[in-house]
């Protein structure tokens, strides 16, 4: 074995690029949440962030199988298309799926809405709580990014939820080093970012190398949207066209992916990662900023939601 | 100049960018413009797009006379802080050159200003410091000025001076001479190098556009600056460190079974056919094969995430450090150690800490306080009342229940650094800066 080894001269340095380190930083988050607490899971929507941590997953555990299962908070306001996604890609990697639903919230009584098409992404953070205390998870480890919003541009990549599921930006654990502060007690637990110092564009390069399969709504395809605002609003069952309402088709593709009564295409012709990378660079509106009805409510909705244990 | 028009291959393959990584941390006071220079910076480089930009601009919070952007707001996160118009926490901003991807830690000035930048410094290869040139216009630096270039020394990063508002003084070169001579006279106090860029953030001159309006100035930019500097974790020649994260089992209990260690180098570089040896045992063995999801490799050098094998079977755990023949002799139970006090809980004499270094955990008790050091004057030693609150600076001598490796913060920073943990609160106590194992057996006659 030695002998072989010799065979090559040993180099002195070994640069990594940016994405490699970015690559290499998630790797190491998901060991340590894996290393440390008793019962994270991973929340994986079929969103094309969530698919990007799944294959740091894999690249983070394998040969070996995930060392938690994938959590999905299903608001029951999907685009088909993402669902079947979800399915496929769980079904090929043949790991555990758990689905928590805001329709089951609906029916215990936990979740009130208004109307079947309200946008049901506040009424998640509920379901996600009850299906950390149902299954006991002690760590949640999700895509959020902190350039998505300046809210979470404050936001630990190892962050302390207390016992009601709550966020208190104004009392974070400092966090040094990758040392992550994973000490808990009963109740309390953990959300864990690892593509924190990500990018969108990151996000797009790092797609585009690695293959990474997404829902095809990511990209250009024809839709009947109507322009409300600054933004494309889909027709969809949840969001029909009212009686007024100028129905056009267009081309679109999603920058993001949420509850389907409030997230907006935008107009493009990207058809492959690389070309939706090309865009992103020329861009000149953010992401949730193009295609987030309900961020734009108020400066600080995002931080609110965060709060009450939005994601 | 057009920062945000490189190919979308480029970024994918990182053929003409790649200047890796470089993480920063801003330090200035209240009112120096750092939030001001950091939106200029991302708007600049086009990390600021038209609706964030919209939303400054509708803000209830606006300070910015009317018709001009207040890039300070694009950074303030929070709901206090947009009303209070101040920085309360820690925020990280993104942004991309062709030449370089940056990440910046946007560190408060004011209360618990040490706290702060002690904890945005940590993860930083270099600290841009402001110095306001109007107040500072006699070349007197500011108490805060001298405070960050302080803890900038203390956790070894590279220091820029970006002297700002020199519109305020007409872009006088002799103004900026005056300022320029204290920081050397600092930085030599200090037992360190820094560089100096005098700008003007709010219109932009020498942040990323070299500016008309000083014929005088023949340096780099700012940018140049941070697209220049070498990275640390580039370093060669360093020491290995591979804390292992997790022992990966595969194939159970068959002949092939696949038995690796996973985790991230830390320092220095690890090669197939390298001998190692396990820091808490001494027991050593030869690299056999360094595996990724991408396939095998023959080296990994600092900052890779790889799994390895080894030649033989050994007792290695999570918390085990794999680094060169004779690492044992790197660990010690009793260690001298500088600490930055993190918590608003002050230290509890005799309390038993939870240390954390690299992957390992053990328990730590800080004995002495040996003296403080007062980080406004150039880090002087001064007498130790007994007690540490948040913010402080201090030299402590502390004993660990568990050998762990007493790397100098200077030379090995990824493992030189370690935090306590509360075991009651669960805060992060404190950060330390190792500096060396405690050679003065008479020293301390604590054990736990």
């Amino acid at each position: 074995m030695r002998s072989e080894a010799l065979a090559f001269e040993r180099p002195h340095t070994d640069p990594l690029s940016h994405l490699d380190w970015l690559e290499s930083e998630a790797i190491h988050i998901l060991r340590e949440i894996a290393g440390e607490c008793e019962s994270p899971a991973l929340l994986f929507s079929g969103g094309k962030d969530s698919a990007v941590v799944l294959r740091l997953a894999e690249k983070a555990f394998r040969p070996g199988r995930l060392p938690f299962p994938l959590l999905h908070v299903d608001t029951g306001h999907n685009f088909p298309e993402v669902i079947a996604y979800r399915d496929r890609r769980v079904a090929e990697l043949g790991e555990r799926l758990v689905v928590a639903a805001v329709e089951d919230s609906i029916a215990r009584g936990t979740v009130v809405v208004r109307s079947e098409t309200d946008s049901r992404n506040a009424a998640q953070a509920v379901t996600l709580l009850e299906a950390v205390s149902e299954h006991g998870f002690d760590a949640l480890i999700g895509g959020a990014r902190r350039d998505e919003e300046k809210a979470r541009a404050k936001e630990r990549i190892v962050s302390f939820r207390d016992a009601f599921g709550q966020w208190d930006p104004k009392a974070q654990r400092p966090e040094l080093w990758s040392l992550y502060n994973t000490e808990l007690k009963r109740g309390e637990h953990l959300r864990a970012f690892p593509i924190s110092n990500w990018t969108e564009a990151d996000v797009w390069a790092y797609i585009a190398r690695e293959n990474i399969p997404l829902p095809d709504i990511y990209y250009a395809h024809e839709r009947d949207v109507i322009r409300r605002g600054p933004l494309l609003q889909p027709v969809t069952p949840l969001t029909p066209a009212r009686a007024n309402d100028k129905v056009e088709r267009l081309t679109v593709r999603f920058r993001t992916v949420g509850d389907i009564t409030c997230t907006c295409p935008v107009e493009s012709t990207a058809a492959t990662p690389l070309e939706v990378l090309a865009e992103t660079h020329q861009a000149t509106l953010s992401e949730r900023g193009a295609t987030r009805m309900d961020d734009r409510t108020s400066e600080a909705s995002m931080e609110r939601r965060k709060r009450e244990g939005y994601f | 100049m057009a920062l945000g028009d490189h190919s979308a291959r480029e970024a994918v393959t990182g053929a003409e960018r790649d200047g890796g990584v470089l993480r920063f941390v801003t330090a200035g006071s209240v009112d120096d413009g750092k939030s001001t220079l950091i939106g200029r910076l991302l708007f600049d480089s086009k990390a600021l797009l038209r609706d964030q930009a919209e939303a400054i601009a509708r803000s209830r919070h606006a300070r910015a006379d009317e018709g001009e952007l207040d890039l300070a707001l694009a950074v303030d996160g929070l709901e206090a802080e947009r009303e209070q118009g101040i920085t309360i926490d820690v925020a990280y901003r993104y942004f991309a050159t062709p030449r370089r991807t940056f990440i910046i830690a946007d560190a408060p000035g004011h209360e618990q200003y040490t706290r702060n930048m002690v904890t945005g410094a940590s993860t930083a290869d270099l600290v841009v410091v402001l110095v306001d040139a109007y107040r500072a216009r006699s070349g007197q630096l500011l108490a805060q000025t001298r405070r960050h270039a302080a803890i900038a020394a203390l956790m070894g990063l590279d220091i820029v001076v970006a002297v700002n508002k020199i519109d305020l003084v007409d872009f006088s070169e002799t103004v900026f001479a005056a300022i320029s001579a204290s920081v050397d006279r600092l930085a030599r106090a200090l037992g360190v190098t820094a560089r100096i860029v005098p700008i003007a953030a709010k219109a932009g001159d020498n942040v990323v556009d070299r500016s008309t309006r000083m014929p005088w100035w023949t340096g780099p930019t700012l940018l140049e600056l941070l697209e220049t500097t070498p990275l640390r974790a580039a370093k060669a020649g360093a020491a290995l460190r591979f804390p292992v994260q997790r022992v990966v089992r595969a194939g159970g209990s068959t002949r092939e079974a696949y038995r690796g260690y996973a985790g991230r180098v830390e320092s220095g570089l690890v090669a197939v056919g390298d001998e190692i040896e396990v820091a808490s045992s001494g027991a050593r063995a030869i690299v056999a094969g360094i595996s990724t999801f991408d396939g095998p490799r023959t080296h990994a050098g600092a900052g890779r995430s790889i799994t390895v094998t080894l030649d033989r079977e050994i007792d290695i755990s999570r918390g085990d450090v794999l680094g060169p023949p004779g690492i044992r002799d790197a660990t010690a139970v009793r260690l001298i150690a500088d600490v930055c006090w993190l918590s608003d809980a002050p230290w509890a004499k005799g309390r038993r800490y939870i240390l954390k270094q690299g992957t390992a955990k053990t328990g730590a008790v800080v004995t002495d306080i040996l003296f403080r050091r007062d980080p406004a004057a150039d880090l002087q030693e001064v007498a130790s009342p007994g007690a540490l609150a948040m913010n402080d600076l201090a030299r402590v001598r502390l004993t660990v229940q568990k050998p762990i490796l007493a790397d100098a913060y200077e030379d090995l920073p990824a493992t030189g650094g370690a935090i306590l943990i509360d075991p009651y609160t669960h805060q992060t106590a404190a950060a330390l800066f190792l500096r060396s194992a405690e050679q003065d057996e008479s020293a301390s006659e604590w054990s736990i």
